[in-house]
């Protein structure tokens, strides 16, 4: 530790502080453009220059190292005035340099209201310019269908660029020319491909690169600004869903250290114009085959009607991918009422069975754990596809220090190197048996991890292989009493949270793909799953938000709350409980899922034993208390689990694994109902094309 | 400078691949750097590829380019754009690269500007018969034979708009021309011949001497008892009159250095260790030459006029020997210096050769 004094106030750093984040210890603002804490240092805005006693002139303080400043001449603590006349001078010089170029055109900017620039230039700028010659001009740049450029207002803080290459790992954008010459693009302006490009306009400190979906729609002043949690993937990332009256208008990332530090992929940034489009509004009712709109007691007297007359064992239910554990509890309860025990909630197939421990579904290293593995496994999975942000954090790890990593599964690109070991799970045994060179990188590693992806279980042989990727987990010495090594990377919001619940077939009941068949079921209550083919014969009532594959299929609708409309739980892939926050009301008559399910109870006469969310939730904490913990992951018992997993057995099959996640930016109703999306979703085929010539 | 772009479309070549003599070439150039730093190599194979392509870079260039080191495009093309030795559109057979930065510009080349600009069109075009571009450049590095224009490899310098006309006729005809100053000049002498060092007895022997010589006589010459009247005066001037403080007495003292010779030296303790002793007499450890007698100055001097003889020659002065005693300006009459005489041409170029030892 490094003492030193700002404006008079000593503190005590770490040697390796910048002087910034020394400055910022003693509570001084210093104001800055290039710098960001997650990237890496560029030292070229200039505007964090403060006055350093003894250097000749000011330092740029993000780029200058505690332990480089000396002691005074009496060996006093080097001593920094944020505050002074010289400082003050040096932060107006370089903001009139800035401004020099830039276009006074913050009224039609959309970064206006939100603007570095702006604000600084009033805290730290001159009321006028001294500058007379014409302004440089530069041409807009094509950079994707995400990010709209006004290259005019660039300042050449090269965040963008940095962002790329360091943490989306897609080197897609550099700065060409030179001096007053120099322009961010892309080559030849060709779109970014990364899925995380949206993060770029995040980054921008003024209003160059502007998010293109909404441009001219919205000034940050006019909106209600929520906090939520994304359900777009199963890592939960935190965001905050930003309303207008109703409307929500766009979605920003919040901080999270242990899930998405501060970065949010595009699917979860521009899902949001899906939520206004195709939305479900109102209870419908299939007559002569044809859908008509209805009323909400015309469409429960329908449903109860079916299932009075219903045995219990050709009755079903199965949750989707966007379902929060409320509704999923609410719909459990009163299929068990019922006596319905045809119940799941693995759309994809996946052979998880939550008697296996809770271990067996989750990713029990955590997502900051994945920084302490020095050897990572993939194994059927595309984390870049499945889990962005979590892939984010692979690559951070990478950064940080060598990292073997080994892809099993489809060749793709991950933005960090590895190691392809095969397409399948012979490729697992040969493994396990050590056979592959792979195997000794594994062994000798410390802190192995393992990732089984939804790739390689949702298919007939799943359990096989999760029980050979358990076996070799175990071998390989990945599950110890302070690392746990063995991870399953879910891609749906709901379903950690229903397995938690226990959604699944009971003692010989159907599972889903047996109630798909069809004449398997009489009556299917479907909440939200929309990524399953239903077979005829069966009476099913849908229960969702978007007039999506579900809703086509259905005989009776149910207009439910999107994530962004109710307050919910969501429990993450790692098994992180969080909880959504309501920014607006659903549309129409749509209502909260959980209140339908209670209101749809009382007219099957199996009346729910709760009249409110917070009824309904400690009803919820009394059965499963874990949900309570907010935030937390709940400790399981992952040594036990994997020795159960790798005792299964069984013999995989020989076909390869296939992507768990063929189009990114389509995976359920919302995303297919959002045109942003659809553009994302064509343009990166195209690429697929191109690439593979 | 205008902003750099890609040539357009219909210019662009359909295809670029290195020569096979090229590629051999490339491989050298990034086996110097160590694994994982390969992209290190990109502006030697960017010259190379716009050597090979008549000149300036196309587009398929900077790919190949990137996919030889592994580099991203976008990241060739920041070097590629940034420096303005890489063309990026087509180029005539000659490339006029015309300096105008200060020094240029203060000694004519807004006149040079001027005739490219009437006899070849704006910067950038290629000639209608295929011979010259030209583009304004900055500072190429050879202020000193202002105003200058680098034509494809070769700096030409001392430029008039005459000069430049009849040099860009040459090249067009395939003539020879002179590389370098178009005046005649030696490399960056001034314009009417070198001005200093030229007496001639600093390199033919009859200084030998003549300084010691000056002092000895000096030094018989002014009386004994002036003298100690001086050293009297000034030790008497010294005690009346002590010499200010230094500058900086007002300071904090500062500590003396921890452990240097002198300070052991102080406290009683040995001031050499006697293993640095040793270290230090050991001959291996010796920076110094191994024992060979010096030359003496009129063994030098000979040499010199030797190498000087051959006009244009380098000197083979050895490097490391101390210079030939330089005349002391303003020497007193009685110095047995011949009067300077104008210095032949040839030479010269040795003298400045010894000097700068």
């Amino acid at each position: 530790m490094t003492k030193l004094i700002v404006d008079g106030t000593e503190v005590d750093v770490p040697a390796e502080y910048t002087l910034l984040q020394a400055c910022e210890v003693a509570g001084a603002e210093i104001p800055r453009f290039c710098f960001h804490e997650r990237l890496s240092i560029a030292g070229n805005c200039r505007m964090c220059l403060v006055e350093l006693k003894g250097a000749p002139k000011p330092v740029a303080s993000c780029a200058y190292a505690v332990k480089d400043c000396r002691p005074g001449p009496n060996g006093e603590p080097p001593e920094i005035l944020t505050r002074s006349g010289t400082t003050k001078k040096a932060r107006e010089g370089v903001m009139e340099f800035l401004l020099i170029n830039h276009p006074l055109d913050c009224p039609i900017c959309d970064q206006g209201g939100h603007c570095d620039l702006q604000d600084q230039a009033m805290a730290y700028g001159v009321d006028s310019t001294r500058y007379g010659e014409n302004k440089r001009a530069v041409e807009e740049k094509y950079i994707g269908p995400l990010v709209r450029t006004a290259m005019n207002r660039c300042i050449h803080c090269t965040r963008c660029v940095r962002f790329l290459a360091e943490v989306a790992g897609v080197p897609d954008l550099g700065a060409i020319g030179r001096g007053e010459d120099m322009e961010i693009t892309s080559y030849l302006e060709s779109a970014m491909g990364s899925e995380l490009q949206g993060n770029v306009a995040d980054l921008c400190p003024v209003g160059a690169l502007v998010h293109k979906p909404q441009s001219y729609e919205v000034r940050p002043w006019e909106l209600s600004k929520t906090e939520s949690i994304d359900v777009m993937d199963a890592v939960g990332c935190a965001i905050r869903v930003d309303a207008r009256g109703r409307e929500v208008m766009q979605i920003e990332p919040r901080v999270n250290e242990d899930i998405n530090e501060e970065w949010i992929s595009d699917k979860t940034r521009h899902a949001v114009d899906g939520l206004r489009a195709q939305r479900l509004d109102r209870p419908y009712l299939r007559e002569n085959g044809r859908l008509r709109p209805a009323s909400w007691g015309e469409a429960f007297a329908a449903i109860a009607a079916k299932t009075k007359a219903a045995d219990p064992k050709r009755v079903g239910a199965i949750v989707g991918d966007l379902a929060a554990v409320e509704e999923i509890y609410a719909l459990k309860t009163l299929m068990g009422s019922l006596g319905v025990t045809n119940l799941d909630c693995r759309q994809a197939g996946e052979a998880i069975d939550p008697a296996w421990g809770r271990a067996a579904y989750t990713f029990n290293p955590t997502i900051p754990g994945i920084e302490e593995a020095d050897a990572i496994l993939l194994v059927g999975t595309n984390p870049r596809l499945e889990a962005s942000l979590l892939n984010v954090r692979i690559r951070k790890r990478w950064r940080m220090a060598p990292l073997a990593v080994g892809l099993i599964g489809e060749a793709v690109d991950l933005t960090y190197p590895h190691t392809y070991l095969g397409a399948g799970p012979e490729t697992l045994a040969d493994i396990a048996a050590g056979k592959h060179s792979f195997a000794e990188v594994l062994r000798a590693a410390s802190r192995p991890l393992v990732i089984v992806g939804t790739g390689a279980l949702a298919r007939p042989d799943g359990a096989a292989i999760l029980s050979a990727a358990a076996k070799l987990a175990g071998e390989i010495g990945a599950v110890t009493a302070e690392w746990n090594g063995f991870a399953v990377l879910q891609t749906a919001a709901a379903r950690v949270g229903a397995l938690d619940l226990g959604f699944v077939p009971g003692e010989g009941a159907l599972t889903l793909a047996q109630m798909a068949e069809p004449g398997a079921l009489d009556v299917m209550f479907n909440l939200g799953a929309d990524e399953v083919e239903i077979g005829a014969g069966a009476f099913v009532v849908y229960q969702g938000t978007h007039g999506d594959r579900g809703a086509t299929r259905a005989d009776v609708i149910l207009p439910g709350a999107a994530y962004t409309e109710k307050n919910a739980t969501f429990v993450n892939l790692e098994g992180r409980v969080q909880t959504t926050n309501r920014a607006g009301f659903p549309p129409g008559d749509a209502r909260e899922d959980w209140a339908i399910l209670r209101a749809l109870s009382d007219v099957l006469g199996k009346r729910l034993a709760f009249d409110s969310l917070g009824a309904l939730r400690r009803a919820l904490y009394a059965e499963y208390p874990h949900f309570a913990a907010l935030d937390a992951v709940a400790a399981s018992d992952v040594a036990a689990t994997v020795e159960t997993l790798a005792g299964l057995g069984g013999e995989p099959s020989r076909s390869a694994f296939a992507p768990a996640v063929p189009d990114f930016y389509l995976t359920n109703a919302v995303a297919r109902a959002s045109r942003v999306l659809a553009e994302c979703s064509s343009l990166a085929r195209t690429r697929g094309l191109e690439a593979a010539e | 400078m205008a902003n750099r772009r890609l040539a357009p479309a219909s210019e662009q070549p359909a295809s670029f691949a290195f020569s096979s003599e090229n590629a051999e070439w490339a491989k050298g150039q990034i086996e110097k750097y160590p694994e994982g730093r390969q992209a290190s190599a990109v502006i030697p194979l960017l010259w190379k590829a716009q050597e090979q392509n008549g000149g300036w870079l196309p587009q398929k260039a900077i790919e190949a380019v990137a996919a030889e080191l592994g580099m991203p495009h976008i990241r060739v093309l920041e070097v590629a754009t940034f420096y303005t030795m890489f063309a990026l559109e087509p180029v005539g057979r000659f490339w006029i690269q015309l300096c105008g930065t200060v020094p240029c510009d203060s000694c004519g080349a807004r006149e040079l500007k001027g005739y490219l600009q009437d006899r070849l069109g704006p910067p950038g075009h290629v000639s209608a018969d295929g011979n010259f571009s030209w583009l304004e450049v900055e500072c190429l590095g050879a202020c000193c034979n202002a105003p200058m224009a680098q034509i494809n490899q070769d700096y030409y310098e001392d430029l008039t708009p005459d000069l430049l006309g009849k040099l860009m006729d040459d090249l067009a005809a395939g003539r020879p021309v002179t590389i370098g100053s178009q005046v005649g000049r030696t490399s960056s002498e001034p314009k009417g011949g070198a001005d200093t060092l030229t007496d001639e007895t600093l390199f033919d022997g009859s200084r030998v001497g003549a300084w010691r010589k000056r002092f000895e006589d000096q030094a018989a010459k002014s009386d004994d008892a002036d003298g100690k009247a001086e050293a009297a005066s000034s030790e008497q001037r010294a005690a009346n009159d002590p010499k200010p403080a230094k500058p900086d007495s007002g300071r904090a003292a500062e500590k003396p250095p921890a452990d240097a010779p002198a300070q052991r030296a102080a406290s009683g303790e040995i001031p050499v260790k006697s293993g640095d002793a040793a270290d230090a007499a050991d001959p291996k450890e010796s920076t110094a030459q191994p024992n060979k007698p010096a030359p003496s100055a009129p063994e030098i001097i000979a040499k010199a006029e030797a190498a000087g003889a051959e006009a244009g020659t380098q000197s083979d002065l050895p490097r490391n020997e101390p210079p030939p005693q330089p005349a002391v300006s303003g020497a007193s009459p009685d110095a047995a210096a011949p009067k300077p005489k104008k210095p032949s041409v040839a030479k010269t170029p040795a003298a400045p050769k010894t000097e700068e030892n």
